[in-house]
């Protein structure tokens, strides 16, 4: 998995790419607890995840409810196939209240 | 019995009355609004607690009777019965049998025979009214409860239930759920799941490699338990799984709520998130649940509202003798006794004394770092001081809705239409005074009522509505409460009050025509113009308007009498906010010190030597002001000042001048009552400690002035006949006036 971070105004956003599994978890935990702890926005973009399994998803959840509350804002955009395959499979996609888009053709082509 | 058994016992007498106050309030809102199902809840809710806790205390006699009471109160939730004005008067009268029932259990006496048949009589009633159909209702003996009855009705959905909570190591040992979850896909249809995220904890303590999931999950399939089991072999060791078939009964969901860990409420709603039961359903046989463990069982699935609330099935899951669920802004009071209250007002009072002292201290020594640190300090300390005080508050409208059943039943009585106005409910004071405000309250209640509302064809005639009002009213004002009982009746009879005066030697004849109305109407508060044969030819009211005048001056406070005939009649109590400490404003007479409280005065003005000795009048800017002369009133000895200073107060809307030597300042003032030795002397209220530890009197403004009138009646200057006058103030005014004329 690898991480890429960018600061857009007050906009801090997080770029995940790779497997969100298990071997990743211990990294993923250290980058949500490093982006949530900035007073930005976070919005963390999914485009490149090509796997994810409970472990990330578990993460995922944890940060959103941490985000909720600490009364700050977190958002996912361009949920890759994988990742929406997961949320719709826990039945989530209410719980984290981002919309979910459809994932295009490509299986990681993440929408712009 | 034990202590805490008898400790419990008088908790729950406490709590059971006020839910029996929260009963009544809520009866009486359901007669003007039937269709309040929140007044209803109410009144179903103290009845089942009541009876409930009753029943661990084996108070049987109160069990059996507010379970007829609670059962047509079913009915009437159910929509099976109209609560009319009969219904509500009977369910009023159950409540009162009830408190009976409470005070014979708390003092152990027997209860009347008259009081036993009566509650035969209601119990009768009950029965008609929830008919034969509940009439067989015969309770249960507990341990033979019918397990099929008290199973439930089954569930109303077609799927498993599958309950899933993952042990922590199951991520690690490569295991995840989302491929279980997958697998149960291809023999079946999962119709809902619900990702249970309660177990796990925040991000920052997380272990990103363990599973702190569940899941809930609603299963449509034509395969057997086996399968569904199989499809879970390999985490088999490593979760907890359970499984109920389709069909299953409520009874057997609650006990999946019972097993599992967690909120039983959240794990309610996740039950029903998940579509595996209904919240009615849940309800439902969650309240049964309750009634097996605590009385006898109804046999009957108790339809609960079709909008339950959370704290509802939070209550119900709730064991009967926790009694904590009651309300949800229970949670926001804590009991405390009066004792430990009145304690640290004392202590409080204590500190502000000392606290004087010391400032007095500092002052005295100049160091004026010290006197920094003080005045800091005293900040504190009066904020203290005013939270301490807050603790007592209370408002007034607890007190005033009592007068709604008083009002309500005396109506009745009387067959008079009665509407009760109450304004200014959250009008704030100490707790001692409201306490000792009901009885004269309820006297000026009932004496409006009887006397003071006409007879409905009277009214017609007067061409008044036929709904008469009383109103209750509070506000505050200037350091004081303001207490009005009005009512649109006839208003006092001006002269059969005067014939009963000059009959009783009060007044003398000639002088009738001359006395105003304010003083017409101070004579019913004498004694002796409140006995029954009396009352009876005076028309007006009397009864123990002197009991009730006593009242409130023993509460430092006052009453006034406004009547227009044909219109209504007004009394307005004044009374002190507070007991124990005011702010005051301290100045010397001779070597006296005396306190008036603060937010009576309204400026003080040097006379210096303009002021002839023995004039008791004074030029403010262009008004006449009366001046009362505290040296020669409390006959205290020496020369006065040589210049003089007037405190001019106001009360009750009337000002007066007080002639002092020195004027001191604002002062703390912690009243301590005087001694009885006192109790005979007009205008002090009470007794305050100097920070120097002299001692100061505490003036009653409006006592004093009173007495003041008195006196200069008795020295002969009579009010000047025909000018209107208002009350003691502008009595002396008026003397003076004469004075001037004469």
């Amino acid at each position: 998995m690898q991480v890429s971070t960018e600061q857009r105004g007050t906009l801090h956003r997080l770029r995940l790419e790779g497997d969100l599994d298990i071997y990743a978890a211990a990294d993923l935990k250290t980058a949500l607890v490093d982006a949530l702890s900035t007073p930005h926005e976070l919005e963390i973009d999914l485009a490149q995840i090509s796997a994810i399994d409970t472990s990330g998803i578990q993460l995922l959840a944890a940060a959103k409810r941490e985000a909720l509350d600490t009364g700050k804002t977190m958002r996912m955009v361009n949920h890759s196939a994988a990742v929406v395959e997961l949320i719709e499979l826990y039945d989530l996609a209410g719980w984290f209240g981002d919309p979910l888009w459809l994932p295009q053709a490509s299986q990681n082509g993440g929408t712009a | 019995m034990s202590l805490n058994l008898n400790e419990a016992l008088q908790t729950f007498f406490a709590e059971s009355r006020a839910l029996l106050r929260d009963m009544e309030d809520a009866l009486l809102r359901l007669e003007g609004a039937p269709d309040d199902a929140d007044a209803l809840n109410a009144v179903f809710r103290a009845a089942h607690t009541i009876k409930g806790s009753a029943g661990l205390f084996g108070l049987n006699a109160i069990v059996a009777f507010t379970h007829e009471a609670e059962s047509v109160l079913d009915m009437a939730r159910d929509g099976r019965l109209r609560l009319n004005d009969a219904v509500c008067g009977l369910l009023l009268q159950c409540r009162d049998h009830v408190e009976l029932l409470l005070r014979e259990a708390e003092s152990g006496e027997e209860l009347t025979e008259a009081a036993r048949q009566h509650g035969d009589t209601l119990t009768e009633r009950l029965l008609q009214l929830h008919g034969p159909g509940r009439g067989t209702l015969a309770p249960l003996a507990p341990d033979t409860a019918e397990p099929l009855r008290c199973g439930g009705s089954p569930v109303d959905n077609d799927g498993w239930h599958i309950s899933l909570r993952f042990d922590p190591g199951v991520l690690r040992n490569g295991l995840d759920p989302m491929s279980f979850i997958r697998y149960l896909g291809t023999f079946g249809r999962i119709a809902r799941i619900v990702t249970v995220l309660d177990g796990m904890p925040r991000l920052a303590d997380l272990d990103a490699e363990c599973c702190h999931l569940g899941f809930e999950i609603q299963f449509v399939s034509d395969c057997d338990k086996q399968a569904i089991e199989a499809a879970f072999e390999f985490v088999r060791d490593e979760c907890q799984l359970r499984i109920l078939p389709p069909g299953s009964r409520v009874h057997d969901y609650v006990r999946l709520l019972d097993e599992l860990p967690g909120d039983k409420l959240r794990l309610g709603e996740l039950l029903v998130a998940c579509g595996a039961v209904t919240k009615r359903e849940l309800d439902a046989a969650l309240q049964e649940q309750q009634r097996v463990d605590l009385g006898p069982p109804l046999g009957q699935v108790l339809v609960g509202d079709k909008v339950v609330r959370p704290e509802v099935v939070n209550a119900a899951l709730n064991k009967q003798n926790e009694m904590r669920a009651r309300q949800p802004q229970d949670g926001m009071f804590i009991r405390v006794h009066a004792d430990k209250l009145d304690a640290l007002i004392n202590q409080v009072g204590e500190l502000v004394i000392a606290g004087a002292g010391v400032g007095l201290l500092a002052q005295r020594n100049k160091d004026s770092a010290l006197q920094e640190a003080m005045s800091s300090l005293s900040r504190l300390v009066e904020e203290v001081r005013d939270g301490a005080m807050r603790l007592r508050m209370v408002e007034i409208g607890e007190t005033f809705n009592r007068f709604r059943r008083v009002v309500r039943d005396v109506s009745k009585d009387l067959g008079k239409n009665v509407e009760l106005v109450i304004t200014g409910a959250e009008t704030e004071l100490d707790k001692s005074v409201v306490e000792r405000l009901g009885d004269p309250l309820t006297h000026l209640v009932r004496n409006a009522m009887d006397h003071g509302i006409e007879p409905a064809d009277v009214r017609a005639s007067r061409g008044k509505p036929m709904h008469a009002t009383l109103e209750l009213a509070a506000c505050h004002e200037a350091g004081h409460i303001v207490v009005e009982v009005r009512d649109d009746g006839g208003g006092l009879d001006r002269e059969r009050i005067l014939a009963k005066a000059i009959e009783r030697n009060l007044i003398e004849a000639e002088t009738q025509a001359q006395l105003p109305d304010t003083e017409v109407w101070n004579l019913i508060f004498e004694p002796g113009f409140s006995t029954a044969r009396q009352v009876s030819n005076l028309s007006g009211r009397g009864v123990g308007m002197d009991v009730v005048k006593r009242g409130i001056e023993a509460l430092r406070g006052n009453v006034e009498i406004e009547s227009v005939a044909g219109r209504g009649t007004t009394i307005r109590i004044r009374l002190p906010l507070t007991l124990a400490i005011i702010e005051g404003f301290l100045m010397r007479v001779a070597d006296v010190h005396l306190v008036v409280p603060l937010d009576m005065v309204l400026e003080c003005v040097e006379i210096g030597a303009a002021l002839p000795p023995g004039q008791d009048y004074f030029d403010l800017r262009g008004e006449v002001l009366p001046l009362l002369r505290l040296r020669e009133h409390f006959g205290l000895q020496g020369e006065p000042g040589r210049r003089q200073n007037v405190v001019i107060v106001n009360t009750a809307g009337r000002k007066a001048g007080l002639v002092v030597d020195e004027l001191k300042g604002q002062f703390q003032a912690v009243i301590k009552p005087l001694g009885e030795l006192f109790a005979r002397v007009h205008g002090l209220a009470g007794s305050t400690i100097l920070g120097s530890g002299e001692v100061a009197l505490v003036i009653d403004v409006p006592g004093l002035l009173e007495s003041a009138q008195r006196a200069y009646r008795k020295a002969g200057l009579r009010p000047v006949p025909g000018t209107p006058s208002s009350g003691p103030a502008a009595q002396l005014s008026k003397s003076m006036t004469a004075g001037l004329i004469g």
